[in-house]
């Protein structure tokens, strides 16, 4: 008999508290394996700002900043200026990165920042029960848009890795999914290479994940799955934006 | 060591050096602007780092995080800067972070203006983000105090792993004095095993967090921080008591105001009055005990500040209504005149006889 | 090329009933008990024909919870 899958040392014992079916637990474990797999989970420090992801601080086996809602950029770029050789990553939801913490994640990206970020989109506030995000998309119900998103009150939703990939420090950007197996592989190749991209010092790095909210979307874990592949990714189209050329 | 001539935010940021600091993270704000230039230049022949951040939220958040990871580290801005850093104070001050915040503090509300103001104290103080939490407050009113007490506040941030402000006012940041840099009294400063440096496989993770969902836990930590505030009460704080022995009308004034009254109590002197002054130089913990030594022939305390009066509260407290408590201030960036101000100590003595 | 025999076993108590395993198991042999609750309340999710397992390793990729653990017999 031998072991082809077991739970990551990336991540601690304690059992997380996200609601049956969301997609944070898989990101979770991708970030996890991947520090794991490259070695550098004792180097790691990673910033949760606000949002359901809050408590990973219980769930990430390396050192952890909570930080404000926003903030993590920011944080983040303090530990780092601080500690050039850990690796150093935020863990952002879209309410946070989209919204509140906007200025901060494309400062960072402005600033070259050698950390990584994994940025979670559900397009919804999940921690707060369902409220509208600026990821939420159009005629998807919020409790802050109970008839569903409207342009003409809210906006279009705002695509962060086209934005961010405008940005020269932003070396790496990639938009993955985790609605299935088949992507959720491709989510970590991502992730591992988002990491990479900081060990090698070439700047800053983005992966941007689309995720699912079960509760706050009114659907079962499969249905949500089913929900993000129909609604999400046509309007948050998959692929990398960035990339470092090779030997560069 | 030899004094230099230097203009006060270059000294504040020579001090923070001189204090093992080799992190700053600022963004530019009139009247302090010189202290990030300053630290632009040196900081990278020390190996330090600077970073300009995109406002002074993102900037009391990089200090959060490299706070977090033990090393020294300061930011500074003015007033409006200030309330923008509120809530990244209150989250410092939550997860114990020593760091050192200057504040160059202009006239208010609003945007206000650029001239020197004390207008901030009830924000310093009072603590202008959520929830139960002090940090000290160091009032120069010079710049050799200013550079000492800038060194000592690195010491008493990571003694009691706190936030600590030092809050002068445009004129500390602008004018200029010659300054030496002295040792700070020595102090054992306890090991940083809670910062964030990597595990390297050898400890359980730290985790820097002031987020505490069961109400029991953040109750208890709540009172935790109590017990350091009271201990901070204790033993951090500072007054001066200039003149006071036989003072009839006792002055209360601090940071450049106070040399402003040091001048009036003298010349009230020369004319045969009687006067003395209580110099706050910790606005927090504020020196309540010197009230209790005010002499029994005083008849009335007069406090000077510029602004419209908030130090006065704390006046009023410390002074349990023993004596009348009476005002006298400009704000908005204009300075009280000596002349003013012993007028006005003679109408409440004229009063008073 | 011998058929791949696998072996999955579920952590239970950390099982949230959410059943995505069971979407994602190419050979359908996962099914939440629907028979008994785990500590937490919920359904949990298990597999009665191992030997259908095929240590593709699908169930434990798509697991938010990390329940898992798949071993192949050699």
């Amino acid at each position: 008999m031998s072991v082809v899958f077991k739970k990551t040392e990336g991540l601690t014992e304690k059992q997380t508290h996200y609601c049956p079916g969301c997609t944070h637990g898989i990101i979770h474990r991708l970030v996890g394996e991947v520090l794991e797999e490259l070695g550098v989970l004792g180097k790691a420090i990673g910033v949760a700002p606000v949002g359901c992801s809050v408590l990973a601080y219980n769930y990430f086996n390396c050192d952890m900043h909570e930080a404000a809602h926003g903030r993590a950029p920011a944080v983040a770029t303090g530990v780092k200026r601080v500690l050039p050789d850990n690796v150093v990553f935020s863990y952002q939801g879209d309410g946070d990165l989209a919204s509140i913490g906007t200025a901060e994640v494309i400062h960072a990206a402005h600033r070259g920042e050698k950390i990584t970020t994994i940025f979670v989109n559900n397009a919804i506030y999940g921690m707060t029960g369902g409220q509208m995000a600026p990821t939420t998309l159009i005629g998807q119900k919020a409790t802050t848009a109970p008839e569903g998103r409207k342009k003409e009150l809210a906006g279009m939703p705002l695509k962060m890795s086209e934005m961010l990939s405008t940005i020269d420090g932003a070396v790496f950007v990639e938009r993955v999914s985790v609605h299935n197996v088949a992507n959720i592989r491709k989510a970590k190749k991502a992730i591992k290479k988002a990491f990479e991209v900081q060990i090698e010092g070439k700047g800053y790095g983005i992966v941007e994940v689309l995720s699912t909210c079960p509760t706050n979307w009114g659907l079962t874990a499969p249905e949500a799955m089913k929900w993000l592949e129909e609604n999400m990714i046509p309007y948050y189209p998959l692929g990398n934006f960035r990339t470092p050329e090779e030997g560069k | 060591m030899a004094k230099v001539l230097m203009k006060g935010n270059e000294a504040l940021a020579a001090a923070a050096i001189q204090a093992g600091c080799k992190y700053f993270f600022g963004y530019p704000i009139t009247p302090q602007s010189e202290l990030p230039e300053f630290m632009a230049r040196e900081l990278p022949k020390i190996g330090g780092m600077f970073v300009q951040a995109e406002s002074e939220v993102a900037a009391i958040n990089m200090i959060y995080g490299a706070a977090g990871t033990g090393a020294r580290v300061l930011t500074s801005s003015s007033s409006p800067g200030l309330a923008l850093k509120q809530e990244g104070i209150t989250y410092i001050a939550g997860a114990e972070l020593p760091c050192v915040i200057i504040n160059i503090s202009r006239g208010g509300p609003g945007l206000g203006g650029i001239q020197p103001s004390q207008a901030d104290y009830f924000m310093s103080t009072r603590g202008g983000g959520n929830g139960d939490y002090r940090h000290p407050v160091y009032a120069p009113a010079t710049l050799q105090e200013a550079v000492d007490l800038t060194m000592e506040a690195f010491n008493v941030a990571d003694y009691y792993r706190t936030p600590v402000i030092v809050q002068g006012d445009g004129m500390i940041g602008q004018m200029m004095e010659p300054v030496e840099f002295n040792e700070p009294k020595k102090r054992d400063l306890p090991v940083k095993d809670w910062a964030t440096t990597g595990t390297e496989g050898k400890r359980k993770p730290n985790i820097i967090n002031s987020l505490f969902l069961d109400p029991q836990a953040l109750e208890d930590h709540n009172w935790k921080l109590d017990r350091k505030y009271k201990e901070i009460e204790e033993n951090e704080t500072l007054h001066e008591m200039y003149k006071m022995d036989d003072a009839e009308i006792v002055f209360v004034s601090y940071g450049t105001t106070s040399r402003i009254v040091k001048n009036v109590v003298d010349t009230l002197r020369e004319e045969g009055v009687k006067a003395g002054l209580i110099r706050p130089i910790t606005l927090w913990p504020f020196p309540n005990k010197a009230f209790t030594e005010i002499p029994e022939n005083a008849k009335a305390i007069l406090t000077v500040e510029m602004s419209t009066g908030q130090m006065i509260d704390d006046v009023k407290i410390a002074n349990e209504g023993r004596l009348p408590v009476h005002f006298y201030g400009r704000t908005g960036g204009m300075i009280p005149t000596p002349d003013d101000i012993i007028a006005k100590a003679k109408e409440i003595l004229g009063g008073a006889k | 090329m011998a058929k791949i025999k696998g072996k999955v076993t579920f952590d239970e108590n950390r099982c949230k009933g959410c059943g995505l395993c069971a979407t994602a198991c190419p050979v359908k042999i996962i099914k939440l008990d629907t028979s008994r609750i785990n500590i937490k309340g919920y359904h949990p999710a298990g597999v009665e024909e191992m030997d259908k397992c095929i240590a593709c390793t699908s169930c434990a990729t798509i697991c938010p919870d990390v329940v898992i653990t798949v071993e192949r017999v050699d």
